[in-house]
């Protein structure tokens, strides 16, 4: 009886304690540089986010408009300290505060987006979106008639030069001819300035938009004057349906709940990750009708050839702006170079200062 | 430079400079009742949000740009309540109001931004728009441009030819003589005060309402300050606020047509432009006039009545 009794007692706590781990909660929280709305960078994320909050056992919450540096760390401290499994930065700003803060909280999971340094408890990612902008490139290239597409670009560090690098290798795989002018503002969200920009580049006679910051200014300018624009983060064609032929978008849902399934099984390690157009986490937003068959198929098939690895974009000979070969015949230029990218390639006007 | 790429950056330093130009109208009639608002960045935001709340609720953009100066107003009334009632330091309270309204506009605009509302679009005026060079740079705008054409001239016949315009500048000149005189001081800056408040709110409209059609936080992007430093850049003279707000206005314009052209010179050095201009403009006209132009009590309080 008594051993009976043991094992029962036994056995009620055994299955209490897998009833409880089945269900702790995993804590997610996630840090936004500008207030979410209905498009763009933060955005995006947020998109993501909701669909975690769908998933069972997770729970998730967010702060947004956080400005980059000493404000972030308090963000950061604060989720930390309310015992959050896992935090998400979203921009580049917000790494070398969690650095600090991850030192301070070994057993939460840090990630940060777009950055370079990890630590024993935290990550970093980002996407290959220059594969999209690659794409969105020939989608510009194939609809130009000026042979001149303006860039409204935001700031001069290597993830944008390399998004205008891989977007004017897309223009011309399509029209040779064509050159990409840039206009740095300097901002990330600036719509008045960002607007400005792209009229200044219509002005000298771009009759293609794109765009790097989150605002939907360029895609106004577009419209105003009667051309075609690309959008960037997500469908921006709402803003601008007269104009917009597509944009290069972020669908970071696939990536976040990858993340939380290995966090849950234990299998999640800190390094960094940058996956690329195969696994979704970037894309083309649908074609708009103005966009001609042939010209959406052309660029599908290139789409297909970068899912399948076989385009690999920064592909040699690729000279810069002074016609010095960057990248030598045949050679696929490293992950680490792409990183660092700080030189345009021949057919950008503009320079990298 | 030829003449196609000059005219659309004139008519391009006309628009950028509206705002900046309506916003220092305001700061000179604020100016010359004698009471210094520093807080035209935060007065501006708060137009540039009310306009596009007021244009996205009743879809009209005429109610939206009088509902900014009205918001204005409210916004300036406060800096008077500090200034007029209770004495404060015009300097401190000024500095607050710009930080108690870009903080208020970005937590009550929050849910807005992302958003688009209607608003004014280029109206190109008959015959008018025709004239070569001329009318492009100047005609093919919207109307709220062609509304600052007749401020200016407005504003210098109130404040010059005017008795009410008289009696406003003596309170800001020598407030005791003209108690003396038998002028109720402090109306007449109240009216300084919230006149300019609704000129700055206006300022502040035309951002969301024709500059873009769109909400963000700090939309105004420090334009309010720009236009403090115009005020003594045009000697408190309405007509010379034209010229300062146009020739900024046309140089936010060249350096991002500058860099469109094809420069080599630095992103970074031509985004200095309009700052630097700032700088120069402020230390050449102290040069050349002193502060003999500014009005004599500005910034100083009224000695409370007896």
């Amino acid at each position: 009886m008594r051993v009976l009794q043991a094992l029962a007692v036994l056995m009620l706590c055994l299955s209490f304690s897998t009833v409880q781990a089945a269900e702790k909660e995993i804590n997610v929280g996630f840090i936004y540089v500008s207030p979410i709305g209905d498009a763009g960078w933060s955005y995006a994320h947020d998109l993501a986010r909701r669909e975690l909050d769908g998933m069972e056992g997770v729970k998730t919450s967010y702060v947004e408009a956080v400005a980059e540096g000493p404000d972030s760390e308090r963000v950061m401290l604060n989720m930390a300290r309310k015992g959050y499994d896992v935090i998400f930065a979203t921009s580049f700003g917000y790494m070398d505060p969690m650095l600090k803060v991850a030192k301070q909280f070994p057993n939460a999971k840090f990630m940060h987006c777009s950055g370079f340094k990890t630590a024993d408890n935290m990550g970093n990612y980002f996407g290959r979106m220059y594969q999209a902008r690659y794409l969105s490139g020939m989608v510009a290239g194939g609809m130009t008639r000026s042979k001149t597409i303006g860039y409204v670009a935001a700031f001069p560090i290597p993830e944008v030069i390399r998004g205008i690098n891989a977007f004017t290798l897309g223009v011309q795989a399509v029209n040779p001819e064509a050159t990409v002018r840039v206009v740095w503002t300097k901002t990330w969200y600036d719509p008045a300035t960002e607007k400005e920009a792209a009229k200044s580049l219509l002005d000298v006679g771009a009759d293609v938009i794109a765009q790097h910051q989150d605002s939907p200014g360029p895609q106004e300018a577009a419209q105003e004057k009667g051309v075609y624009s690309i959008g960037y983060n997500t469908d921006m064609s709402t803003f601008a349906p007269k104009s917009h032929l597509t944009a290069p978008i972020w669908n970071w849902a696939p990536f976040y709940r990858n993340v939380i399934e290995q966090v849950r099984n234990g299998s999640w390690k800190a390094e960094s990750v940058w996956p690329g157009i195969e696994t979704g986490i970037v894309d083309l937003a649908p074609f708009s009708a103005m966009v001609p068959k042939e010209l959406q198929d052309r660029v599908m098939a290139a789409r297909a050839d970068i899912v399948a690895g076989s385009n690999r974009i920064f592909v040699g000979p690729i000279k810069d702006q002074k016609g010095a070969v960057r990248i030598a015949a045949g050679v696929v230029a490293p992950d680490q170079d792409l990183l660092g990218m700080t030189w345009f390639v021949q057919g950008v006007v503009g320079t990298t200062e | 430079m030829e003449l196609a790429i000059i005219v659309p950056l004139l008519a391009a330093a006309v628009q950028s400079g509206t705002p900046i130009l309506y916003a220092t109208l305001g700061e000179i009639v604020t100016e010359k009742s004698g009471v210094l608002n520093l807080g035209v960045e935060g007065v501006m935001i708060l137009g540039t949000l009310t306009a596009f709340v007021v244009a996205l609720t009743t879809g009209s953009p005429v109610l939206a740009f009088v509902a900014a100066g009205v918001a204005g107003t409210l916004a300036a009334a406060i800096h008077g309540m500090v200034c007029l009632w209770f004495r404060g330091n015009q300097v401190v309270s000024g500095l607050a109001l710009t930080i108690l309204g870009t903080g208020l506009a970005d937590y009550l605009g929050n849910a807005y931004v992302g958003r688009t509302a209607p608003g004014f679009s280029p109206v190109a005026l008959p015959l008018l728009s025709e004239i070569p060079i001329v009318g492009p740079i100047f005609f093919n705008h919207d109307p709220l441009v062609y509304l600052t054409y007749g401020l200016p001239p407005l504003i210098w016949y109130g404040l010059m030819r005017t008795r009410p315009g008289l009696c406003l500048r003596a309170a800001g000149e020598y407030p005791a003589a003209a108690t003396a005189a038998g002028l109720d001081v402090a109306a007449y800056r109240w009216f300084g005060i919230l006149g300019g408040g609704f000129l700055m709110g206006l300022g502040g409209a035309y951002l969301s309402l024709s500059y873009t059609h769109l909400w963000t936080n700090n939309l105004t992007g420090g334009r309010g300050w720009i236009a403090v430093a115009l005020v003594i850049f045009a000697f408190w003279r309405p007509g010379r606020a034209v010229f300062g707000a146009y020739l900024f206005g046309g140089i936010m314009a060249l350096q991002l047509r500058l860099q469109a052209s094809g420069t080599q010179l630095p992103s970074s050095l031509l985004l200095m432009l309009p700052y630097a201009l700032t700088v120069i403009v402020l230390v050449l006209s102290s040069w050349r006039r002193g502060a003999s132009e500014a009005p004599a009590a500005l910034g100083v309080n009224m000695e409370p009545a007896d």
